[in-house]
Protein backbone atom coordinates (compact mmCIF):
# COMPACT_ATOMS: atom_id res chain seq x y z
CA UNK A 1 0.00 0.00 0.00
CA UNK A 2 1.07 3.34 -0.86
CA UNK A 3 0.69 5.65 2.18
CA UNK A 4 1.56 9.02 2.68
CA UNK A 5 4.43 9.84 5.03
CA UNK A 6 2.97 11.36 7.95
CA UNK A 7 4.27 14.89 9.09
CA UNK A 8 4.59 14.69 12.69
CA UNK A 9 4.68 11.79 15.29
CA UNK A 10 1.40 12.49 16.98
CA UNK A 11 -0.05 9.61 15.40
CA UNK A 12 -1.56 6.95 17.15
CA UNK A 13 -3.33 3.69 16.43
CA UNK A 14 -6.58 2.80 17.48
CA UNK A 15 -6.88 0.06 19.33
CA UNK A 16 -10.14 -2.05 19.57
CA UNK A 17 -9.39 -4.53 21.98
CA UNK A 18 -12.50 -6.71 23.70
CA UNK A 19 -13.72 -5.04 27.33
CA UNK A 20 -13.06 -7.36 30.06
CA UNK A 21 -16.45 -8.40 32.37
CA UNK A 22 -15.36 -6.37 34.97
CA UNK A 23 -15.22 -3.11 32.74
CA UNK A 24 -18.61 -4.29 30.87
CA UNK A 25 -19.97 -3.50 34.46
CA UNK A 26 -18.94 -0.17 33.83
CA UNK A 27 -19.80 0.22 37.90
CA UNK A 28 -15.52 0.28 39.11
CA UNK A 29 -15.40 3.22 37.08
CA UNK A 30 -18.81 5.18 38.07
CA UNK A 31 -17.80 4.46 41.54
CA UNK A 32 -13.80 5.93 40.98
CA UNK A 33 -15.38 8.85 39.20
CA UNK A 34 -17.69 9.95 41.85
CA UNK A 35 -15.10 9.41 44.25
CA UNK A 36 -12.88 12.05 42.68
CA UNK A 37 -16.28 14.38 43.01
CA UNK A 38 -16.46 13.76 46.05
CA UNK A 39 -12.76 14.45 47.27
CA UNK A 40 -13.49 17.63 45.64
CA UNK A 41 -16.18 18.36 48.38
CA UNK A 42 -13.30 18.92 50.78
CA UNK A 43 -10.92 20.71 48.59
CA UNK A 44 -10.62 24.96 48.81
CA UNK A 45 -12.44 26.61 46.09
CA UNK A 46 -11.24 28.33 43.32
CA UNK A 47 -13.64 30.68 42.99
CA UNK A 48 -15.31 33.24 44.85
CA UNK A 49 -18.68 34.63 45.39
CA UNK A 50 -19.11 37.58 43.15
CA UNK A 51 -19.92 40.27 44.17
CA UNK A 52 -20.59 39.09 47.80
CA UNK A 53 -16.98 38.08 47.59
CA UNK A 54 -14.41 40.26 45.49
CA UNK A 55 -10.74 38.90 44.91
CA UNK A 56 -8.07 41.21 46.25
CA UNK A 57 -6.44 43.43 43.05
CA UNK A 58 -3.22 44.37 41.98
CA UNK A 59 -2.31 47.78 43.28
CA UNK A 60 -2.02 48.67 39.44
CA UNK A 61 -5.08 46.84 38.10
CA UNK A 62 -6.63 49.25 35.34
CA UNK A 63 -10.23 49.58 35.80
CA UNK A 64 -12.91 52.76 35.55
CA UNK A 65 -11.27 55.80 35.46
CA UNK A 66 -11.36 58.62 37.85
CA UNK A 67 -10.48 62.34 37.10
CA UNK A 68 -9.09 63.18 40.41
CA UNK A 69 -9.65 66.54 42.73
CA UNK A 70 -6.68 67.82 44.50
CA UNK A 71 -6.45 68.59 48.16
CA UNK A 72 -8.74 71.48 48.02
CA UNK A 73 -10.91 69.86 45.96
CA UNK A 74 -10.57 71.63 43.08
CA UNK A 75 -10.40 69.77 39.71
CA UNK A 76 -6.83 68.41 38.23
CA UNK A 77 -8.31 68.36 34.45
CA UNK A 78 -6.82 70.97 32.44
CA UNK A 79 -8.55 69.80 29.22
CA UNK A 80 -4.84 69.37 27.60
CA UNK A 81 -6.19 66.52 25.19
CA UNK A 82 -2.79 64.87 25.97
CA UNK A 83 -5.07 61.51 27.09
CA UNK A 84 -7.02 61.79 23.89
CA UNK A 85 -4.56 61.80 21.74
CA UNK A 86 -2.45 59.09 23.55
CA UNK A 87 -5.80 56.80 23.77
CA UNK A 88 -5.12 54.13 21.27
CA UNK A 89 -9.06 53.35 20.82
CA UNK A 90 -9.52 57.22 20.24
CA UNK A 91 -12.34 56.74 23.75
CA UNK A 92 -11.84 59.84 24.73
CA UNK A 93 -13.02 63.45 23.82
CA UNK A 94 -13.54 66.84 26.10
CA UNK A 95 -14.54 70.12 25.43
CA UNK A 96 -12.62 72.75 27.45
CA UNK A 97 -13.55 76.44 28.53
CA UNK A 98 -12.08 78.84 30.66
CA UNK A 99 -12.64 79.04 34.17
CA UNK A 100 -14.08 82.69 35.61
CA UNK A 101 -14.10 84.80 38.31
CA UNK A 102 -15.42 83.18 41.22
CA UNK A 103 -14.50 79.62 40.21
CA UNK A 104 -10.99 79.44 41.44
CA UNK A 105 -12.22 76.65 44.64
CA UNK A 106 -13.44 74.67 41.35
CA UNK A 107 -10.98 74.20 38.52
CA UNK A 108 -7.39 74.31 39.46
CA UNK A 109 -5.98 75.82 36.42
CA UNK A 110 -7.30 79.04 34.32
CA UNK A 111 -8.56 76.16 31.49
CA UNK A 112 -10.86 72.92 32.37
CA UNK A 113 -13.14 70.23 31.11
CA UNK A 114 -16.51 71.50 30.50
CA UNK A 115 -17.05 68.08 29.30
CA UNK A 116 -15.11 65.10 29.24
CA UNK A 117 -16.43 61.59 27.94
CA UNK A 118 -14.75 58.40 27.53
CA UNK A 119 -16.50 55.48 25.94
CA UNK A 120 -15.95 52.64 28.20
CA UNK A 121 -17.17 49.89 24.75
CA UNK A 122 -14.43 51.59 23.62
CA UNK A 123 -11.89 51.98 26.11
CA UNK A 124 -9.49 49.06 26.43
CA UNK A 125 -8.21 50.24 29.98
CA UNK A 126 -3.98 50.13 28.14
CA UNK A 127 -3.44 53.38 30.78
CA UNK A 128 -2.22 55.29 28.04
CA UNK A 129 -4.51 58.22 29.11
CA UNK A 130 -2.77 57.83 32.81
CA UNK A 131 0.86 57.75 31.56
CA UNK A 132 -0.05 61.16 28.89
CA UNK A 133 -1.48 63.45 31.93
CA UNK A 134 0.71 65.96 32.77
CA UNK A 135 -1.96 66.76 35.44
CA UNK A 136 -2.18 63.79 37.26
CA UNK A 137 -5.85 64.16 36.95
CA UNK A 138 -6.87 61.01 35.10
CA UNK A 139 -6.23 57.35 36.67
CA UNK A 140 -7.63 54.27 36.29
CA UNK A 141 -8.51 52.47 39.46
CA UNK A 142 -9.61 48.91 40.51
CA UNK A 143 -13.35 49.42 40.46
CA UNK A 144 -14.66 47.72 37.54
CA UNK A 145 -16.92 48.77 35.03
CA UNK A 146 -20.37 47.53 35.65
CA UNK A 147 -22.65 45.87 32.56
CA UNK A 148 -25.30 46.93 31.11
CA UNK A 149 -27.94 46.63 28.64
CA UNK A 150 -27.84 50.34 27.17
CA UNK A 151 -25.07 51.28 24.55
CA UNK A 152 -25.74 54.87 25.51
CA UNK A 153 -24.82 54.11 29.54
CA UNK A 154 -21.14 53.42 28.48
CA UNK A 155 -20.42 56.91 27.33
CA UNK A 156 -19.58 58.31 30.83
CA UNK A 157 -19.69 61.66 31.71
CA UNK A 158 -18.65 64.11 34.20
CA UNK A 159 -20.71 63.03 36.45
CA UNK A 160 -19.71 59.37 36.92
CA UNK A 161 -15.80 60.25 36.32
CA UNK A 162 -15.07 63.43 38.65
CA UNK A 163 -14.64 62.19 41.92
CA UNK A 164 -17.15 63.02 44.83
CA UNK A 165 -15.71 65.55 47.35
CA UNK A 166 -17.44 63.13 50.26
CA UNK A 167 -15.96 59.77 48.54
CA UNK A 168 -12.17 60.10 47.27
CA UNK A 169 -10.96 57.64 45.28
CA UNK A 170 -7.12 56.53 46.75
CA UNK A 171 -4.70 56.04 44.15
CA UNK A 172 -1.99 56.05 45.92
CA UNK A 173 -0.70 52.91 45.53
CA UNK A 174 -0.93 53.77 41.75
CA UNK A 175 1.86 56.66 42.39
CA UNK A 176 4.07 54.86 43.88
CA UNK A 177 4.37 52.24 41.83
CA UNK A 178 7.42 53.79 40.23
CA UNK A 179 5.75 54.90 36.59
CA UNK A 180 6.03 58.49 38.60
CA UNK A 181 9.17 59.37 39.75
CA UNK A 182 8.50 61.90 42.86
CA UNK A 183 8.30 65.65 42.26
CA UNK B 1 29.19 85.75 -4.74
CA UNK B 2 30.98 85.02 -1.52
CA UNK B 3 31.47 81.34 -0.90
CA UNK B 4 30.52 80.07 2.71
CA UNK B 5 30.80 76.96 4.85
CA UNK B 6 27.92 75.97 6.98
CA UNK B 7 28.82 72.96 8.99
CA UNK B 8 30.78 71.40 6.39
CA UNK B 9 28.21 72.27 3.40
CA UNK B 10 29.65 74.79 1.06
CA UNK B 11 27.24 77.45 -0.43
CA UNK B 12 27.55 80.49 -2.76
CA UNK B 13 25.22 83.47 -1.65
CA UNK B 14 25.17 86.91 -1.86
CA UNK B 15 27.10 89.24 -0.48
CA UNK B 16 25.16 90.91 2.97
CA UNK B 17 23.23 87.44 3.14
CA UNK B 18 23.28 86.68 7.16
CA UNK B 19 24.22 83.37 8.14
CA UNK B 20 20.87 82.29 9.26
CA UNK B 21 19.85 83.05 5.66
CA UNK B 22 22.96 80.86 3.86
CA UNK B 23 22.09 78.25 6.24
CA UNK B 24 18.50 78.44 4.82
CA UNK B 25 19.37 78.16 1.50
CA UNK B 26 21.21 75.30 2.30
CA UNK B 27 18.02 73.96 4.37
CA UNK B 28 17.74 71.06 6.40
CA UNK B 29 19.53 70.76 9.50
CA UNK B 30 22.36 73.01 9.83
CA UNK B 31 19.58 75.92 9.83
CA UNK B 32 19.76 77.33 13.38
CA UNK B 33 16.76 77.89 15.06
CA UNK B 34 15.22 81.61 15.18
CA UNK B 35 12.69 82.81 17.97
CA UNK B 36 13.09 86.63 16.78
CA UNK B 37 14.23 87.09 13.26
CA UNK B 38 11.47 86.81 11.06
CA UNK B 39 12.61 87.46 7.56
CA UNK B 40 9.19 88.83 6.68
CA UNK B 41 9.53 91.72 8.57
CA UNK B 42 12.71 94.11 8.41
CA UNK B 43 14.13 94.46 11.72
CA UNK B 44 13.30 91.65 13.94
CA UNK B 45 16.05 89.77 14.69
CA UNK B 46 19.36 89.61 17.44
CA UNK B 47 17.32 89.12 20.65
CA UNK B 48 16.67 86.21 21.32
CA UNK B 49 20.00 84.60 20.53
CA UNK B 50 18.96 81.09 20.02
CA UNK B 51 20.21 81.49 16.86
CA UNK B 52 24.13 81.77 17.93
CA UNK B 53 26.24 79.97 15.48
CA UNK B 54 30.51 79.38 15.65
CA UNK B 55 32.13 81.02 13.40
CA UNK B 56 35.37 78.62 13.20
CA UNK B 57 37.18 81.01 10.55
CA UNK B 58 36.16 84.67 9.68
CA UNK B 59 37.19 85.14 5.69
CA UNK B 60 39.73 84.03 3.61
CA UNK B 61 41.86 86.85 4.33
CA UNK B 62 41.66 86.90 8.18
CA UNK B 63 41.11 83.18 8.95
CA UNK B 64 40.67 83.76 12.72
CA UNK B 65 37.90 82.56 14.12
CA UNK B 66 35.58 85.04 16.09
CA UNK B 67 36.26 84.49 19.54
CA UNK B 68 32.37 84.70 20.67
CA UNK B 69 29.57 82.75 19.83
CA UNK B 70 27.22 84.98 16.77
CA UNK B 71 23.92 85.88 16.18
CA UNK B 72 23.76 83.82 12.76
CA UNK B 73 20.38 86.32 12.54
CA UNK B 74 22.53 89.59 12.53
CA UNK B 75 26.28 88.60 11.17
CA UNK B 76 26.75 88.74 7.45
CA UNK B 77 29.05 86.44 5.55
CA UNK B 78 32.40 87.03 3.95
CA UNK B 79 34.15 84.85 1.58
CA UNK B 80 36.02 81.43 2.74
CA UNK B 81 33.74 82.19 6.54
CA UNK B 82 33.35 78.72 7.87
CA UNK B 83 30.46 78.42 10.33
CA UNK B 84 29.39 75.66 13.17
CA UNK B 85 25.95 75.25 14.04
CA UNK B 86 24.91 71.22 14.57
CA UNK B 87 29.13 70.05 14.68
CA UNK B 88 29.79 73.18 17.48
CA UNK B 89 28.99 71.43 20.98
CA UNK B 90 29.66 75.14 22.15
CA UNK B 91 26.79 76.24 20.09
CA UNK B 92 24.63 73.87 21.40
CA UNK B 93 25.89 74.11 25.01
CA UNK B 94 24.88 77.86 24.74
CA UNK B 95 21.56 77.46 23.24
CA UNK B 96 21.00 75.41 25.94
CA UNK B 97 22.02 78.14 28.22
CA UNK B 98 19.72 80.69 26.08
CA UNK B 99 16.54 78.29 26.21
CA UNK B 100 17.30 78.08 30.15
CA UNK B 101 17.51 81.82 30.38
CA UNK B 102 13.83 81.97 28.11
CA UNK B 103 12.09 79.72 30.33
CA UNK B 104 12.78 81.25 33.30
CA UNK B 105 9.93 83.30 33.42
CA UNK B 106 8.06 81.62 31.12
CA UNK B 107 4.93 79.75 32.84
CA UNK B 108 5.21 76.00 32.05
CA UNK B 109 1.18 76.05 31.63
CA UNK B 110 1.31 74.12 28.09
CA UNK B 111 -1.63 71.97 29.28
CA UNK B 112 -3.49 75.47 29.24
CA UNK B 113 -1.66 77.29 26.31
CA UNK B 114 -3.53 77.33 22.80
CA UNK B 115 0.05 77.65 21.17
CA UNK B 116 1.36 74.11 22.32
CA UNK B 117 1.75 71.75 19.46
CA UNK B 118 3.22 74.78 17.15
CA UNK B 119 5.60 76.18 19.69
CA UNK B 120 8.78 77.48 18.59
CA UNK B 121 9.79 77.93 22.38
CA UNK B 122 7.97 73.95 23.22
CA UNK B 123 9.98 72.46 20.66
CA UNK B 124 13.14 74.57 21.27
CA UNK B 125 12.83 73.45 25.12
CA UNK B 126 12.08 69.77 24.01
CA UNK B 127 15.68 69.92 22.14
CA UNK B 128 17.67 72.10 24.46
CA UNK B 129 16.12 72.06 27.56
CA UNK B 130 17.01 70.58 31.13
CA UNK B 131 14.61 68.41 32.57
CA UNK B 132 14.53 70.45 35.90
CA UNK B 133 14.77 74.10 36.17
CA UNK B 134 17.54 75.61 38.36
CA UNK B 135 15.46 78.53 38.95
CA UNK B 136 13.99 78.97 42.41
CA UNK B 137 12.72 83.02 42.55
CA UNK B 138 9.14 83.74 42.07
CA UNK B 139 8.21 84.39 37.93
CA UNK B 140 6.79 87.83 37.37
CA UNK B 141 3.64 87.12 36.94
CA UNK B 142 0.59 89.65 34.83
CA UNK B 143 -2.92 89.25 34.39
CA UNK B 144 -3.74 88.49 30.70
CA UNK B 145 -5.48 91.78 29.36
CA UNK B 146 -7.27 92.10 26.02
CA UNK B 147 -5.31 94.24 23.09
CA UNK B 148 -8.23 95.11 20.87
CA UNK B 149 -11.35 92.95 21.06
CA UNK B 150 -10.33 89.82 19.44
CA UNK B 151 -6.46 89.22 20.89
CA UNK B 152 -5.40 87.75 24.11
CA UNK B 153 -1.93 89.24 25.86
CA UNK B 154 -0.55 86.85 28.02
CA UNK B 155 2.33 88.97 29.09
CA UNK B 156 3.77 86.16 31.54
CA UNK B 157 4.32 83.98 28.38
CA UNK B 158 6.25 86.57 26.45
CA UNK B 159 9.97 86.26 25.77
CA UNK B 160 9.71 89.63 24.27
CA UNK B 161 10.89 89.15 20.73
CA UNK B 162 9.43 92.07 19.13
CA UNK B 163 8.07 90.46 16.43
CA UNK B 164 4.65 91.74 17.50
CA UNK B 165 5.97 95.46 17.58
CA UNK B 166 7.30 94.98 14.05
CA UNK B 167 3.76 93.67 12.68
CA UNK B 168 2.28 97.34 14.41
CA UNK B 169 4.54 98.67 13.04
CA UNK B 170 5.24 97.63 10.01
CA UNK B 171 1.58 96.55 8.62
CA UNK B 172 -0.34 98.91 10.66
CA UNK B 173 -0.50 102.81 10.17
CA UNK B 174 -0.55 103.52 13.64
CA UNK B 175 1.16 101.63 16.14
CA UNK B 176 -0.78 101.98 19.76
CA UNK B 177 1.12 99.21 20.84
CA UNK B 178 5.06 98.33 21.83
CA UNK B 179 7.30 97.61 24.67
CA UNK B 180 7.15 99.68 27.51
CA UNK B 181 9.83 99.84 30.65
CA UNK B 182 12.96 98.11 30.13
CA UNK B 183 15.04 95.21 30.84
CA UNK B 184 12.86 92.28 33.97
CA UNK B 185 10.03 95.32 33.72
CA UNK B 186 9.69 95.28 29.96
CA UNK B 187 6.27 94.42 28.76
CA UNK B 188 4.35 94.47 25.87
CA UNK B 189 1.31 96.56 25.76
CA UNK B 190 -0.38 98.99 24.13
CA UNK B 191 -0.35 102.34 25.27
CA UNK B 192 -2.73 102.72 28.35
CA UNK B 193 -4.73 99.82 26.86
CA UNK B 194 -5.68 100.93 23.62
CA UNK B 195 -7.51 98.95 21.60
CA UNK B 196 -5.85 97.90 18.28
CA UNK B 197 -8.17 98.84 15.49
CA UNK B 198 -6.45 97.67 12.11
CA UNK B 199 -7.37 95.14 9.69
CA UNK B 200 -3.88 93.48 10.08
CA UNK B 201 -3.42 93.64 13.32
CA UNK B 202 -4.48 90.12 13.83
CA UNK B 203 -0.92 88.93 11.90
CA UNK B 204 0.43 89.50 15.92
CA UNK B 205 -1.05 86.37 16.80
CA UNK B 206 0.91 84.06 13.54
CA UNK B 207 3.60 85.92 14.41
CA UNK B 208 4.52 85.54 17.89
CA UNK B 209 6.39 82.35 18.54
CA UNK B 210 5.30 81.65 21.94
CA UNK B 211 1.52 81.86 23.15
CA UNK B 212 1.47 85.58 24.38
CA UNK B 213 -0.39 86.68 21.83
CA UNK B 214 -3.42 83.88 21.01
CA UNK B 215 -6.93 84.96 19.14
CA UNK B 216 -9.76 85.38 21.07
CA UNK B 217 -12.12 83.59 18.75
CA UNK B 218 -10.44 80.07 19.57
CA UNK B 219 -9.05 80.56 22.88
CA UNK B 220 -9.24 77.09 24.62
CA UNK B 221 -11.62 75.80 22.01
CA UNK B 222 -9.51 72.87 21.06
CA UNK B 223 -5.87 71.74 20.76
CA UNK B 224 -4.38 72.25 17.27
CA UNK B 225 -3.67 68.39 16.90
CA UNK B 226 -7.33 67.87 16.96
CA UNK B 227 -7.93 69.74 14.18
CA UNK B 228 -7.83 69.51 10.49
CA UNK B 229 -5.45 71.77 8.56
CA UNK B 230 -7.17 72.93 5.34
CA UNK B 231 -6.04 75.22 2.48
CA UNK B 232 -8.74 77.70 2.06
CA UNK B 233 -9.25 80.72 0.00
CA UNK B 234 -11.84 83.53 -0.43
CA UNK B 235 -12.24 86.68 -2.52
CA UNK B 236 -11.32 89.38 -0.22
CA UNK B 237 -10.55 93.22 -1.08
CA UNK B 238 -7.98 94.12 1.39
CA UNK B 239 -5.67 91.01 2.07
CA UNK B 240 -4.46 87.97 -0.51
CA UNK B 241 -7.46 85.58 1.04
CA UNK B 242 -5.39 82.72 0.91
CA UNK B 243 -5.25 81.12 4.79
CA UNK B 244 -5.43 78.10 6.01
CA UNK B 245 -8.79 77.27 8.00
CA UNK B 246 -8.17 74.76 11.29
CA UNK B 247 -11.58 72.80 10.87
CA UNK B 248 -12.96 70.11 13.32
CA UNK B 249 -15.42 68.47 10.97
CA UNK B 250 -17.35 70.72 8.94
CA UNK B 251 -16.54 73.64 11.90
CA UNK B 252 -13.82 76.25 11.39
CA UNK B 253 -12.75 76.73 14.67
CA UNK B 254 -10.26 78.98 13.40
CA UNK B 255 -8.16 80.67 10.54
CA UNK B 256 -4.76 81.54 10.08
CA UNK B 257 -1.95 82.67 7.53
CA UNK B 258 0.09 79.66 5.74
CA UNK B 259 3.02 79.24 7.23
CA UNK B 260 6.38 77.55 6.24
CA UNK B 261 8.55 75.18 7.76
CA UNK B 262 9.80 77.99 9.74
CA UNK B 263 6.77 78.76 11.06
CA UNK B 264 6.88 82.36 9.06
CA UNK B 265 3.92 84.03 6.92
CA UNK B 266 4.29 81.84 3.27
CA UNK B 267 4.40 84.34 0.28
CA UNK B 268 1.23 84.88 -1.60
CA UNK B 269 1.86 86.06 -5.41
CA UNK B 270 4.62 87.47 -4.66
CA UNK B 271 3.79 89.40 -1.59
CA UNK B 272 3.79 88.50 1.88
CA UNK B 273 0.18 86.42 2.83
CA UNK B 274 -0.71 88.38 5.90
CA UNK B 275 -3.96 88.14 6.36
CA UNK B 276 -6.97 90.82 7.12
CA UNK B 277 -8.93 90.74 10.72
CA UNK B 278 -11.78 89.80 8.46
CA UNK B 279 -10.63 86.50 7.01
CA UNK B 280 -9.09 85.81 10.24
CA UNK B 281 -11.76 86.49 12.94
CA UNK B 282 -15.22 86.83 11.08
CA UNK B 283 -15.44 84.30 8.61
CA UNK B 284 -16.23 81.25 10.44
CA UNK B 285 -18.55 79.57 7.62
CA UNK B 286 -17.02 77.14 5.20
CA UNK B 287 -19.33 78.22 3.08
CA UNK B 288 -17.79 81.53 2.87
CA UNK B 289 -14.23 79.49 1.39
CA UNK B 290 -13.21 77.43 -1.36
CA UNK B 291 -11.61 74.31 0.29
CA UNK B 292 -7.99 73.54 -2.04
CA UNK B 293 -7.62 70.78 -0.12
CA UNK B 294 -5.41 69.52 3.40
CA UNK B 295 -2.62 71.29 4.09
CA UNK B 296 0.68 69.40 4.23
CA UNK B 297 2.19 69.03 7.54
CA UNK B 298 5.12 67.55 8.86
CA UNK B 299 4.09 64.05 9.64
CA UNK B 300 6.71 64.38 12.83
CA UNK B 301 4.58 67.25 14.00
CA UNK B 302 2.14 66.34 16.72
CA UNK B 303 -0.74 68.57 14.68
CA UNK B 304 -0.63 65.04 12.12
CA UNK B 305 -1.28 62.86 15.03
CA UNK B 306 -4.49 60.78 14.85
CA UNK B 307 -4.99 61.94 11.11
CA UNK B 308 -5.25 58.86 9.33
CA UNK B 309 -3.88 60.60 5.90
CA UNK B 310 -3.09 58.62 2.94
CA UNK B 311 -0.67 61.09 0.22
CA UNK B 312 -3.65 61.77 -1.89
CA UNK B 313 -5.61 63.45 1.18
CA UNK B 314 -8.44 61.44 2.85
CA UNK B 315 -11.01 59.94 0.84
CA UNK B 316 -14.30 61.60 1.53
CA UNK B 317 -16.53 58.47 0.98
CA UNK B 318 -19.27 57.98 3.58
CA UNK B 319 -20.36 55.17 5.56
CA UNK B 320 -23.78 54.03 5.27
Amino acid sequence: MNTMQSLTDRKKVVSKKEMTFMEKLYLPAIIGGMWITFKHLFRKNNTVKYPEETREFAPVYRGQHVLKRDEEGRENCTACGLCAVACPAEAITMVAAERVKGEENLYREEKYAEKYEINMLRCIFCGLCEEACPKEAIFLTDRIVPSNFERDEFVYGKDRLVEQLNDRIDITKRQHTGKRSKI
Amino acid sequence: MVKVTIDDVQIEVEPGTTILNAARQIGGDVVPPAMCFYSKLPGTGGKCRTCLVEVAAGSEKDPRPMPKLMASCSTQVMDGMIVKNKTSERVQEGRGGVVEFLLINHPLDCPVCDQAGECNLQDLGFQHGGAKTRYEEERRTYDPIDIGNKIKLHMNRCILCYRCVHVANQLTDSRVHGVLNRGEHAEISTYIENAIENDFSGNMIDVCPVGALTDKTFRFKSRVWFLKPMDVSCECTKCSGKAVAWMFGDEIYRVTARKDKYGEVEDQDGKTGWICNDCRFEKKDPAKWSIEGPRKINRHSVISQGHYQSPRGNSQKKIN
